[in-house]
């Protein structure tokens, strides 16, 4: 087993990849790079093609045109078991007649690997399941089947490791719990780890850098903390939490920033924001940069007044507010509850005001709605 | 109390049909098989005598028929499996949206009599078929060559007519393996053979044993193949049983039948022990 694609290490590079059945377009013209080690994650919706991408980069799929390279090897072709990449699926997929000592064994055994307890041992710790060893896995449980398919890929030390909705079958909690592990596990192991998800917030959680997918194509590509602040389109910008998105066009500029025209008030954004084609623009802000503020309080920074309390909802550490504005339109405004109760009440007269650094400038012909009715997916995507 | 015997009735019309239909003719079979004829009476009269040497005669005169019930009925089951399994792989993972005609076409043969099937083969194979007249004429057989009358003409036999019982099981099963745990073997650097021979056979197991089972029983009882496409040299252990019953000589026929049985019983116990499947049987 020392062909040159199954040692191939590096960077994974995908170049104008396409797949297509039929008249659909799984994946429309799709570049991509991922950097050896990084923890990286393809987030979408439901049927957005990321799970088909994963699949042509572990050789379930062929792409219809394009080429994928690990390091300087074209694997474009390369059968599933001439791969150095492994994959744990979205349903497990563990062998239900092994036990579990044999389903992590199984990688290793392939390839020739005698002296399998050492390794076998080692991952059961670090997936800190080493008693259920000799167990069948529909003894198992949701939460220890994951681990012990994320026990059975990494075990073989893959150039890559994909991770297909890995967390999809587990309830919140546990999910939110095997995200942390998955991150410490990643760090631990030094693996490039690829792992799709419509799951924002994990996504968010786990990734060094998140590419947002979209109808076949990449939306946008960055750190969590880039795509949540500057997101450059409104697919991302609501896709990833939500976001106010309020028509309006640019005037002018100040310096760095430029001044916008929201229904006859005037902000202010920076210049390194914004995203538009031309005058036309959305301005976006995300509903917690928002301060609400009563008519009289002097408010500082970007201010639109003339708003209404429509509703308050209390949530524990937040309330969110619905705030009608003159020209129609609701705002969403979260307010940490640092005081202990909400202050406003419906039908309080209000100004928002927020800073004019958190806002974010799309290009006006875009649809506002994009990535927001996405309905939660069922878990037999694609 | 009411609810506690509830499913005792509902098992009554079982426990009565086996009652009547099962333990009462196996009673009187092992007592026919230890009986004796009447002397001095009717041909079909029989008494009870005890005389368990009825199954070391009975055995003696048709060893070479169990034999090659047994040879016979291995085989027929090995054809039959070879055949099966690629086409209940097929079926359950390649046949898309024709699944459920071709699920209709393996169990259409059962639409016409056993009997009337292998006469058709007897027709099919025999001198004024359509088979060995072009052989003929090609030398690819010689002329005194028959195709039937031959022990290869009663093992296709058989395999063919239980061929059903062969692939709806092992259908079921493989039907029901994940096809992901296929694509995580070849992740895991399996290739398809490897994936083959550790995953989908492991994982079909139960049908194996199921159809195996449900071909070699009938089979190694079976009379009607070679009866019709088999010769002198052919006959089984159920042909003997038929023509002894013919005669009538009953205490023999019983001896036979349940020796036959015995031998079933056993062979497929070990078989069992061996494919380790006890939990699916």
């Amino acid at each position: 087993m020392s062909d040159s694609a199954n040692s191939a290490r590096g960077d994974l590079k995908l170049t104008s990849v396409t797949k297509s059945y039929g008249d659909f377009t799984a994946v429309d013209d799709l570049s991509l790079t991922i950097p050896e080690g990084s923890f990286f994650a393809l987030l979408g919706p439901s049927g957005c093609g990321k799970t088909t991408t994963l699949r042509m980069v572990a050789g379930l799929e062929e792409p219809t045109v394009g080429s994928i390279h690990l390091g300087s090897t074209d694997i474009t072709y390369t059968k599933p078991y001439q791969r150095p990449i492994n994959t744990v699926f979205q349903n497990y997929a563990l062998f239900p007649h092994l036990t579990i000592f044999e389903n992590i064994a199984f990688g290793l055994r392939r390839r020739g690997i005698k002296d399998v307890d050492e390794s076998v041992n080692k991952v059961l710790n670090l997936v800190e399941l080493p008693h259920l060893a000799q167990r069948k896995p529909t003894q198992l449980s949701g939460g220890q089947q994951q681990r012990i398919a994320l026990a059975r890929a990494i075990v073989n030390r893959p150039a890559l490791l994909l991770l297909d909705e890995p967390l999809g079958a587990l309830d919140l909690k546990l999910r939110r719990q095997m995200q942390i592990e998955l991150k410490w596990i990643q760090k631990e192991v030094g693996l490039t780890f690829v792992h799709v998800t419509h799951d924002q917030e994990e996504a968010m959680t786990m990734a060094d850098t998140i590419a947002v997918m979209n109808e076949g194509k990449i939306e946008q590509m960055g750190s969590p903390a880039d795509l949540y602040d500057n997101p450059k389109t409104a697919f991302v910008a609501n896709f990833l939490g939500q976001s106010n998105l309020i028509k309006g066009s640019l005037v002018g500029t100040d310096g760095d920033s430029l001044v916008a025209d929201l229904f006859g008030q005037k902000i202010s954004l920076p210049r390194s924001r914004s995203h538009a084609a031309d005058a036309s623009i959305y301005a976006g802000i995300r509903p917690e940069k928002f301060r609400i503020s009563l008519l009289q309080t002097p408010t500082s920074g970007n201010v639109l007044s003339g708003g209404k309390i429509e509703d308050v909802s209390y949530i524990g550490v937040s309330t969110q507010y619905q705030v009608m504005m003159p020209w129609g339109q609701e705002l969403m405004v979260f307010e940490q509850n640092d005081d202990g109760v909400a202050p406003f009440r419906i039908g309080d007269p209000v100004n928002i005001s927020w800073e004019p650094i958190f806002t974010f400038a799309l290009r006006g012909d875009e649809d506002a709605e994009a990535g927001t009715e996405v309905v939660p997916e069922d878990l037999d995507e694609e | 109390m009411k609810k506690i015997s509830t499913p005792y009735l509902l098992l009554l019309p079982g426990f009565a049909f086996l009652l009547t239909f099962f333990v009462f003719p196996i009673v009187s079979l092992a007592q026919v098989s230890t009986a004796t004829p009447v002397s001095g009476g009717d041909i079909d009269d029989f008494e009870q005598t005890f005389r368990f040497r009825n199954y070391l005669e009975a055995f003696l005169d048709s060893r070479e028929h169990f034999g090659r019930s047994i040879i016979y009925a291995l085989l027929a089951t090995l054809i039959a499996l070879l055949i099966s399994y690629p086409l209940a792989y097929a079926l359950a993972f390649k046949s898309g949206k024709y699944k459920n005609v071709l699920l209709v076409l393996v169990v259409a043969p059962f639409f016409t009599s056993f009997l009337l099937r292998t006469v058709a083969w007897k027709q099919i194979l025999g001198e004024e078929g359509f088979v060995v007249p072009p052989l003929r004429a090609l030398g690819l057989i010689s002329e005194s060559t028959t195709l039937t009358s031959t022990a290869g003409a009663v093992i296709l036999g058989m395999a063919y007519n239980f061929l059903p019982f062969m692939t709806l099981p092992l259908y079921a099963s493989i039907d029901r393996i994940d096809p992901r745990t296929l694509e995580a073997s070849g992740d895991l650097y399996a290739n398809g053979f490897t994936t083959f021979r550790k995953v989908t056979l492991p994982l079909s197991m139960p049908g194996v044993v199921a159809g195996t089972l449900l071909t070699f029983i009938p089979a190694a009882g079976d009379y009607v193949n070679a009866e019709l496409l088999g010769g002198p040299n052919n006959t089984m252990i159920g042909n003997v049983i038929q023509s002894r019953f013919l005669i009538p000589d009953y205490p023999t026929t019983s001896a036979l039948s349940f020796m036959l049985m015995a031998a079933i019983l056993i062979i497929v116990v070990v078989y069992i022990r061996k494919a380790g499947t006890d939990e699916v049987v």
